[in-house]
């Protein structure tokens, strides 16, 4: 069999379509992981029901960790708006004040209930300078 | 007995590894917030970067088989194919293992993620295809269309954190890491990368050794 330059050239042509047809087009409209506090309000009643995740901060001096019940609760924002979670079970231990958070529930009783909380880790890796500790949070028994 | 040069490399890549892992275990510091959990970092990353170099190899060698038809270039084919699929089963495991103590789940459907799983499936039929089908030349041009296609989705994974919301942090960089960090980080990918390069090798000879077999012509039976 001799090679088939066109055939080469046909099929990367079709792959790099593809590609910009992925890359440039609007999927990203339509394919979104999780909903801002902010479109979450927006949206209203056809919010609720469904299961769906919400992703945002988590906003400083909101974290109520119930050892006793196990049951956390804390606010998501994105800046704008502010979302009441209530959750159950122990977070992941990097949850903390102002961390990314992804949480996956339903909006019940004007809260979102989740029992699947997600930590969202930035891009940054740092070493601990000198004296430092690694600063790793534990829900212990006396709170976060 | 002279070594084949691929030994070499797989020699230098073996030392490196074993170097580059006890560095990125017991001297490199912990990270700040995952404490000793982000040392996962230093075999998950270079996982994740070498598997798409092999699938690189992998598009070139389908597009020189398609344009050339030469039996060597369908070698790199099947032999960087497998050896990516490999990756990327480690570059998934080890990923679901960071998962698990950073994130809270081992899993979960998030574009980059979804994007690593749809990469590993497409390559895993490239080799079932390869494996079905026995004409040596209709093997190398089916594999060959189906890898460039296949590839389409590499760069989607690369982008898919940038491109689209998701669990998974955006690419790190040499201003985003602890310079101890970054350092051990190319460490192990230099070490990754001489080993994937010995497997290929490797596997490009069996690759050439089956494939001259079933071109050779049959053996003539003496009467």
């Amino acid at each position: 069999m001799t090679g088939r330059p066109l055939a080469a050239i046909a099929a990367v042509a079709v792959a790099g379509a593809a590609l910009a047809w992925i890359g440039m087009g609007d999927l990203g409209e339509n394919l979104v992981y999780y909903w801002s506090p902010s479109e979450l309000v927006a949206a209203g009643a056809k919010a609720h029901g469904a299961t769906i995740r919400l992703g945002g901060q988590v906003e400083a001096g909101t974290v109520d960790w119930n050892p006793d019940t196990n049951q956390l609760k804390f606010v998501v924002t994105d800046g704008q708006e502010h979302i009441k979670v209530a959750s159950v079970g122990a977070p992941p231990q990097m949850f903390r004040e102002g961390i990314g958070v992804v949480v996956e529930g339903t909006i019940k009783d004007g809260q979102f209930a989740t029992d699947r909380v997600m930590v969202k880790h930035s891009n940054e890796y740092r070493a601990p300078e000198d004296g430092e500790k690694p600063d790793i949070v534990t829900l212990s028994e006396d709170g976060p | 007995m002279k070594l084949a040069w691929e030994h070499y490399i797989g020699l230098a890549g073996l030392v490196l590894m074993a170097a580059g892992n006890a560095i990125g275990l017991f001297w490199a510091p912990p990270e700040m917030m995952m404490g000793d959990v982000g040392r996962i970092l230093y075999v998950h990353v270079p996982a994740a970067w070498i598997c798409m170099v092999i699938y690189l190899v992998a598009f070139a060698g389908a597009v020189a088989s398609l344009a050339t038809a030469r039996p060597g270039a369908d070698a790199l084919v099947e032999s960087s194919v497998e050896v990516g699929v490999l990756l990327n089963v480690l570059l998934l495991v080890l990923g679901s293992i960071f998962a698990k103590p950073t994130w809270g789940v081992w899993w979960d459907w998030d574009p980059r993620l979804t994007a690593s799983a749809i990469m590993c499936l497409t390559f895993v039929g490239v080799m079932v295809l390869r494996a079905m089908v026995d004409d040596v030349e209709r093997r190398a041009s089916w594999s060959a269309v189906t890898t460039v296609l296949a590839f389409v989705n590499i760069p989607v994974t690369y982008m898919s954190v940038r491109w689209w919301r998701s669990l998974h942090q955006v690419q790190s960089s040499s201003s985003t890491m602890s310079a101890e960090m970054w350092n051990v980080l190319w460490l192990n990918t230099v070490a990754l990368l001489l080993v994937s390069i010995w497997f290929v090798a490797r596997r490009y000879r069996i690759a050439r050794d089956r494939a001259d077999q079933l071109r050779a012509p049959p053996l003539e039976v003496a009467p």
